[in-house]
């Protein structure tokens, strides 16, 4: 194992989490995902988040479709939509999913259908960076593995 | 013939009063191994049994590995409808078989499509079988009225979501107390019916 790689990877991998962290994306309950991994489950968190953005990508579409006519909006099923990615948002740690979430509820409660679009347009634009980020830090993650080292616990305090 | 634990002498009839003495004697607090150890009572064989409810996926993935890390058994179901099912309650069967269906806890949802955690709540403490189970309730939105409403309804407790491995801790915990206390105090309801008993024997003037 070449500790000094291996530190580097480490010091890399501390730095992007932190960053996410820093830049809104992930928050408190992120933390609480990780956990619950361990060398038993060490796949936790990118399954639960891969769930998660499989949710987002179907929730997504259907809520696309309620608002695609003007005249004959399905607002209960927006709201619906927005309720079940809100919940799972939080769940997973995804704030800036959660906040425009927080923001589509409210353009559905008053029925205004171009807010929803301009929300769902966003929570669509931010569940895809989000996976984008994820991905990156991963991917740090099983270089940090297959150079032999174990994953940093971060704690954002 | 004098029983050395007791000063009394035997009057009639020896021999029936030999076995409810013998049997008294056996339940003497004192003999019993009442230790302070309640360590034993869920026995690391015996896990806490926790049925979770819940439509997200997401979260039920989420919760079945919360509750899976701290040491319970879990069974996941996505509907308060298969809850039912799971429990015998959704009166197919009626509640033939289920009687050592052993759960210690179930969380549930509170909004859920179809039947909300709120009404599996009422169906689960109108059972004669499973009304004692602690039944929490789970939501993501802090309504007063709605957690006033589950708690007077019988509800355990009313955790918010996300849930936190601190959350199912917390109710762990005070589940085994509640254990505790109920082993307690069945000991004391024994120890009561000893006391009973030899009252009962003094005054046949044994």
């Amino acid at each position: 194992m070449n500790t000094i790689v291996v530190g580097q990877l480490q010091r890399q991998f501390q730095d992007y989490i932190v960053s996410l962290y820093q830049q809104g994306y992930l928050d408190n309950q992120f933390t609480e995902l990780r956990k619950l991994q361990d060398e038993g489950s060490p796949d936790f968190v990118a399954e639960v988040v891969s769930l998660f953005f499989d949710d987002c990508a179907k929730v997504i579409n259907d809520m696309s479709t309620s608002l695609e006519r003007p005249d004959h909006v399905d607002f209960k099923q927006v709201d619906s939509g927005v309720h079940q990615l809100k919940g799972s948002s939080s769940s997973v740690g995804a704030r800036r999913v959660k906040n425009v979430c927080i923001a589509f509820k409210e353009c559905c409660d008053v029925q205004n259908r171009e807010g929803c679009l301009r929300c769902l347009q966003q929570v669509d634009y931010e569940y895809k960076m989000l996976k984008t980020k994820l991905q990156d830090l991963f991917n740090l993650e099983q270089q940090i593995l297959q150079a032999g080292g174990t994953i940093p616990q971060v704690s954002m305090n | 013939m004098q029983y050395q634990k007791r000063s009394t002498p035997f009057s009639s009839n020896p021999q029936s009063l030999f076995s409810l003495v013998d049997m008294a004697e056996v339940l003497l607090p004192e003999m019993l191994d009442i230790s302070n150890d309640t360590s034993s009572l869920t026995s690391s064989q015996e896990l806490l049994h926790v049925l979770a409810v819940d439509d997200s996926m997401v979260d039920r993935k989420f919760i079945e590995r919360l509750l899976r890390v701290s040491s319970c058994k879990v069974t996941v179901v996505d509907s308060a409808t298969r809850a039912l099912q799971y429990l015998g309650l959704d009166g197919e069967n009626g509640s033939v078989g289920f009687e050592d269906l052993k759960i210690n806890l179930i969380m549930t949802d509170y909004s859920m499509p179809g039947m909300t955690g709120y009404e599996l709540l009422k169906k689960i403490k109108e059972s004669s079988i499973f009304r004692e189970i602690p039944v929490v309730i789970m939501s993501s939105e802090n309504i007063l009225p709605r957690i006033d409403r589950c708690l007077e309804e019988g509800a355990e407790d009313f955790l918010l979501k996300p849930v936190k491995l601190a959350d199912v801790k917390r109710l762990r915990d005070s589940l085994m107390k509640a254990e505790e206390r109920a082993f307690k105090n069945m000991m004391h309801k024994r120890e009561l019916e000893v006391n009973d008993i030899y009252s009962q024997l003094k005054r046949a003037k044994i």
